[in-house]
């Protein structure tokens, strides 16, 4: 079983290895093909795990696998805790993964960089697989970090343009802000439970109940409040909640393929698993809960609202993106775990599927990625077209597809919720069911209805793109239609067993369960409810307003433009970041520069005190004259003062 | 009987002779030398003086040993001087003033 899980864990590390290090030398093919097969293997062998977990009745999977130093009786281990929730996003990673390299043959054909790219991605893959698969806070943290560097790397991976290297900078940046928190978090884990492995610490977790830590002087905290919510930071700076967001609609910056491998379907849903495999710490804490319903229902909205001016294809995707991680949030915040990791699922397919399809459209038209310059592509593009469709589907919750059962999942148990803030974040989901309906059908539309709005040159080589691309695109399609119909097992039964802990105050997954009776059952409930209604009235006021009357979009934002400026500068948040926090943090650097460094250090210290020798080897050299009768009448000087001093004085 | 002060009074006039031929002297390196000796004998002076004053044969012993360094720092003082004087065809003591800082 180690040697198993070793290797899905490392395989694609040696793909990558072999890759970045000799694909000069193997050449452009053997780079894929080492790449691909890593992840491959991985891929294969995740399935196997989830089939003994699933057929088998494999037991969960806890080892370490090596020390690597003890110090003080803290152990620092790699080892894997291979659970039902590990398999899961085992599985979830590695395909769309192993979906993301094939496509990134046709997309990345004529890149210079092509095996540095190959390398990253299958870096990324390694990185990924470790953080899911720790079974201590010490790998967690390093899978942390390491996908944030290779995030790092591929949003900069066209490092010759400007706009690529802000975007990259701004990413690590934003992300440090966040691992900050993660990181007092796992030290506040490691002073109160002595361990840095979960199950030790997961025991230990109920005797802190009560507990609580003074930070400032005269303020009591409760030790499990401060420290889920400072993991939390952690989480909402890979998984990009409010206020650390900011990265994620610029890491757009990056090829395609990534932004569907890392910024959709797995790195950004890091902060998600990590909140669900915490949540034996989570459900001691109904605050901790309660500030992370309101970060993901903040997010969730207005997100969505944003994504709604949008006209860069894949920033929209990005915004849908966000909106859809605050979705997941909120699933965590009012205890469904198991919903929010089914969402994650689900969405992982259609947003990589639809980031692909994305990406096949700015094939198509030649690296132009503004949808007032697309339109009409339907006959041009079929396979896209209706993958795209599947794809925008699912994502809006359409009755039958991946989305439309997790979502609702979601939103249900939102409103059995009774967190603080649960009844703000169901106003917020419900509201952004509409918005991401409108949004998701304004970007189809644009792109494959309509006129024809591209040059005359593109118009003449639009076709489909070749298999690799397509191939992907309609595997993807397949999860992202059917992944939903496993809901009765994954969310409602007992599949995530004691993986998952949920305290029996806030277990409104179990309500639900109660009323759960199959998915026809489900089908009727949702008729019920008012979502469902949401995303289709969101649905055809897209199709009514981009295909029918299109003046209405410019009489709202004449009408409206306080909100459309409002929108476009993203709340002036990135704005606030760079004016007071960066710029702020310039001036500080600078001043210490300037005044600390060069004046004080520089200045005052370092020149000072060779200026002071300078000036008093000056005046010491009048004195050698070099006449031998200055140095005897000097000798006899001092002679007659040590004389004096010793016969006189002492 | 002469007494010990008498002694005393000759080795510092020669010792003032010599500080004094030191200074003065601009001249000549041979009686800058030769000034050197002429203190080191004032010194000699007052160790036979105390020696012989005190009934202690360690200070005569003592005066051969600083007439022995005499005689070998004369030798090497008066190469020195040889070697100079074929370098620079002078012995005059303003000139040598390399050390000058």
């Amino acid at each position: 079983m180690e040697n198993l899980l070793l290797t899905i864990v490392l395989a694609p590390l040696a793909g990558s290895v072999v890759a970045g290090l000799f694909g000069k030398r193997i050449g452009r093919t053997a780079s894929h093909w080492v790449t691909i097969l890593g992840v491959a293997v991985s891929c294969v062998l995740s399935l196997y795990v989830m089939k003994m977990f699933l057929l088998d009745g494999m037991q969960t999977y806890n080892e370490s696998v090596y020390t690597w130093l003890v110090s003080d009786g803290i152990r620092f281990e790699i080892g894997f805790l291979v659970d039902k929730l590990t398999a899961i996003m085992l599985v979830v990673v590695t395909f769309v993964s192993l979906m993301v390299h094939i496509y990134t043959i046709g997309y990345m054909h004529d890149d210079p960089g092509y095996q540095r790219f190959f390398s990253y991605i299958a870096l990324f893959t390694f990185s990924m697989l470790m953080l899911v698969m720790a079974n201590n806070f010490l790998q967690l943290f390093f899978g942390w970090e390491a996908v944030g560097l290779v995030s790092y790397l591929l949003i900069g991976f066209w490092y010759t343009r400007d706009t690529a290297i802000f975007a990259n900078m701004k990413a690590f940046l934003v992300n440090r802000v966040g691992d900050f928190g993660f990181l007092l978090g796992i030290a506040a884990v490691l002073m109160y439970t002595g361990s840095l492995d979960y199950a030790t610490v997961f025991e230990k977790a109920p005797e802190l109940v009560g507990k609580t830590m003074e930070i400032f002087p005269g303020v009591e905290w409760s030790v499990l409040t401060v420290t889920c919510i400072l993991l939390f930071i952690g989480a909402m700076g890979k998984s990009a909640q409010v206020p650390l967001h900011v990265w994620l609609p610029d890491s757009m910056e990056g090829p395609t393929p990534i932004s569907a491998l890392i910024h959709a379907a797995t790195m950004v849903t890091a902060g998600i698993f990590m909140v669900s495999r915490m949540s034996p710490l989570y459900e001691l804490s109904t605050t901790a809960l309660s500030v992370v319903i309101v970060i993901g229902a903040i997010t969730a909205l207005f997100m969505g609202f944003l994504g709604l001016i949008q006209h860069d294809i894949k920033r929209v995707v990005a915004y849908s993106t966000l909106s859809q991680l605050g979705y997941m949030t909120v699933a965590l915040g009012a205890s469904a775990y198991s919903a929010a990791i089914f969402h994650l699922m689900t969405h992982a397919f259609f947003k990589a599927l639809l980031f692909l399809a994305a990406g096949a459209v700015i094939i198509a038209m030649h690296h132009e990625q503004d949808m007032r310059k697309m339109g009409g592509l339907k006959k041009y593009m079929p396979i896209t077209y209706w993958t795209s469709l599947i794809g925008s589907l699912a994502l809006i919750g359409f009755p039958g597809f991946a989305g439309f059962f997790s979502k609702d999942t979601i939103i249900e148990a939102v409103h059995l919720s009774n967190i603080p803030g649960s009844d703000f974040a169901y106003i917020a989901v419900l509201a952004g069911v509409f918005i991401t309906a409108l949004y998701s059908f304004r970007m189809f539309f644009l792109v494959f209805h309509g006129k024809e709005r591209m040059d005359e040159h593109t118009r003449e080589h639009l076709h489909e793109c070749s298999s690799v691309v397509t191939v992907p695109l309609i595997l993807l399609a397949i999860p992202s239609v059917l992944a939903g119909y496993v809901l009765g097992d994954v969310v409602f039964g007992d599949y995530f067993g004691n993986s998952i802990v949920v305290a029996a105050e806030h277990d409104v997954i179990g309500k639900l369960g109660a009323d759960y009776h199959g998915i026809a059952g489900f089908f009727q409930h949702a008729a019920a409810g008012p979502a469902l209604y949401l995303a289709l009235l969101g649905l055809v006021t897209a199709w009514f307003i981009y295909m029918k009357r299109p003046d209405i979009a410019d009489w709202f934002q004449d009408r409206f433009g306080f909100l459309h400026k409002l929108f476009d500068n993203k709340y002036y948040m990135d704005d606030l970041y760079i004016k007071v926090f960066a710029a702020g943090g310039r001036l500080l650097g600078n001043g210490l520069w300037k005044k600390g460094d060069v004046m004080i250090i520089d200045g005052l210290i370092i020149n000072g005190s060779a200026a002071v020798i300078n000036w008093f080897a000056g005046v010491a050299r009048v004195v050698q004259t070099g006449h031998l009768y200055h140095y005897a009448f000097a000798m006899i000087l001092g002679l007659l003062g040590l004389l004096s001093w010793f016969l006189l004085g002492a | 009987m002469i007494p010990l002060s008498h002694y005393l009074i000759v080795g510092a006039i020669l010792f003032c002779l010599s500080v004094a031929g030191i200074f003065i002297n601009r001249k000549n390196l041979i009686v800058l030398l030769m000034s050197i000796e002429l203190m080191l004998l004032a010194v000699n002076m007052n160790f036979v003086a105390f020696s012989h004053y005190l009934g202690d044969i360690s200070g005569q012993v003592f005066v051969f040993f600083i007439l022995t360094v005499a005689a070998a720092e004369a030798a090497i003082g008066l190469a020195i001087l040889i070697v100079l004087f074929r370098k620079r065809r002078s012995i005059n003591v303003d000139d040598v003033a390399e050390m000058k800082g």
